[in-house]
């Protein structure tokens, strides 16, 4: 059965430019972002956005692109053991991807929306969950400042229950990890990379000003199509 | 340079909370009026206020009715913070003096006054040492709230006294010997140190232990605070990362920290002494009994 998939995805490859894909195997590249990196001034410098966009979340890249390709060959040679041992590093360098490429939309400069509450069906849901967004505020950025070591905070939905929830994540496991029927509205990476070099240690500095640079537009449309 | 004894405890009653100039600990050189204390001087725990003998001198400042016994309203523990066995910039230009004010000076800093505001809180950890505090807020795996500070207080101290200025080249004596029995080669065991150290996910600390139960060195991960000692070994160096300790020098090239840290930073005196302390609780080889 393996062979007739990778058959099928051989012919759909062979029109395609991308010689990874004649394997039948998906890579990924880095994604741009809608703004440039110093747009995000004073709440997120310049060097920060560079340096999270180009270093951090490349090398998250390239290493998920390397896994893939071991997983691939693990599994059609049928090697178990070596399959089973890739899953942490797909778990830690996917998850890094997939985290990064919604927080870049998730900010947005000021001039473009960035830091301005939401409304609609959203605005609503939070003040009926939380009593005002201001307090969800308060309580993302606490339970952000609590994360030991690395991690992220989100505000998810729960697209079962039709609830939001705040959650937060170690290292850079998805969201799913924590609910499979949670989609993440908003993440906010704790991790030191993020900060440190305009905060050093305050990390509740960070979440404070991050506020300011919050696409409420991206959580408000992602909230709308899970909840109509 | 030992494992343990490296926080001075210090109590004090809470009616001269403010006198800490009369605590026997070792000062930072910043805040303190009046003598600095050698900073090399073993554990010392002193009491004092109301649980000294009266005297009939009077201290600056003090009144007549003061020094009379009294009963100690609040008793409270406090952790100092030590500094690093060199200046700031000793380690430049591998560790720059930027780095360490703000590695030791906010982060340490800010994991001792919270363990101190932890402790303040109730008596129920009272009276333990940071290693036992570390064991027993572990709690077997389940660990207390004040657990990630009290470890992070401790590692932190570990990391800096594993490190020296002029650091890096070979281990010598006997460490040589056990690295290169338990590894095969020193090089060996530099390449797998680096390996371990950059293929750890997320924020943690790189080891190199003595395992008491197995009898030989190991090198050992943890994530976040945890530290060897919670599983009883014996961790004879520590490379912190954290990205905090390498982030202002080296950005995320995290490759080019750890080898100017096996280059250029550790220290292998440090190691050696604590792997020379090590052996009076670990039975490394055969003892030599003589014949005839």
């Amino acid at each position: 059965m393996a062979l007739r998939t990778l058959a099928t995805r051989k012919t759909l490859g062979a029109l395609s430019t991308f010689p990874q894909q004649l394997r039948g195997l998906q890579t990924f590249t880095l994604p741009d972002l809608a703004y440039d990196y110093g747009a995000l001034e004073p709440a997120i410098s310049g060097d920060i956005m560079q340096l999270h966009h180009q270093k951090h979340h490349q090398t998250y890249i390239t290493n998920y692109n390397k896994a893939l390709e071991q997983l691939d060959d693990a599994i059609a040679k049928g090697d178990a053991s070596t399959a089973v041992k890739l899953q942490s590093a797909i778990k830690f360098n996917g998850g890094g991807h997939v985290n990064h490429s919604i927080f870049w939309k998730n900010l947005a400069p000021t001039k473009e929306g960035g830091g301005d509450p939401p409304h609609g069906s959203l605005g609503w849901a939070i003040d009926q969950s939380y009593g005002s967004v201001e307090k969800l505020i308060a309580k993302m950025n606490a339970e952000g400042a609590a994360v030991q070591g690395s991690g992220w905070v989100w505000l998810a939905v729960d697209k079962e229950l039709k609830r939001l929830v705040v959650e937060t994540t170690a290292n850079q496991d998805p969201l799913v990890t924590k609910g499979p029927s949670l989609v993440p509205l908003i993440g906010i990476d704790v991790w030191e990379h993020a900060y440190y070099l305009q905060y050093k240690n305050v990390r509740p500095d960070y979440l404070k000003n991050i506020w300011k640079v919050i696409n409420w537009k991206y959580a408000s449309e992602i909230y709308e199509k899970e909840c109509p | 340079m030992s494992w343990s004894s490296s926080n001075y405890l210090c109590l004090s009653s809470s009616s001269s909370v403010t006198r800490f100039s009369r605590c026997k600990s070792p000062c930072e050189s910043e805040g303190q009026r009046g003598k600095c204390h050698d900073l090399n001087r073993p554990t010392n725990i002193s009491a004092y206020n109301s649980l000294k003998p009266p005297s009939f001198k009077l201290d600056k400042g003090q009144r007549r009715n003061d020094h009379a016994l009294k009963k100690p309203r609040n008793i409270s523990a406090y952790y100092s913070l030590k500094p690093p066995p060199y200046k700031f910039d000793a380690l430049e230009p591998y560790m720059s003096k930027r780095t360490l004010e703000v590695h030791w000076g906010e982060h340490h800093r800010g994991y001792v006054e919270s363990l101190n505001k932890y402790l303040g809180k109730d008596d129920i950890l009272y009276g333990y040492t940071l290693d036992e505090l570390i064991r027993v807020t572990y709690n077997n795996g389940n660990p207390l709230p004040e657990y990630n500070v009290a470890a992070q207080v401790w590692n932190h101290d570990f990391f800096w006294e594993s490190m020296q200025p002029g650091g890096g080249n070979l281990p010598i004596l006997g460490l040589l010997e056990q690295i290169e029995k338990d590894f095969g080669s020193f090089s060996n065991f530099r390449e797998e140190f680096i390996e371990t150290a950059l293929t750890l996910f997320g924020s943690g600390w790189v080891w190199l232990v003595l395992k008491r139960n197995e009898k030989r060195l190991a090198i050992a991960t943890t994530t976040n605070a945890v530290t060897p000692l919670v599983w009883d070994d014996i961790p004879l160096l520590s490379l912190d990362m954290w990205e905090h300790a390498y982030y202002l020098d080296y950005k995320n090239d995290k490759a080019r920290y750890v080898n100017v840290f096996m280059d250029h930073l550790v220290s292998w005196n440090a190691a050696l002494a604590r792997m020379a302390r090590a052996q009076s609780f670990v039975n490394l080889g055969e003892p030599k009994i003589p014949v005839a």
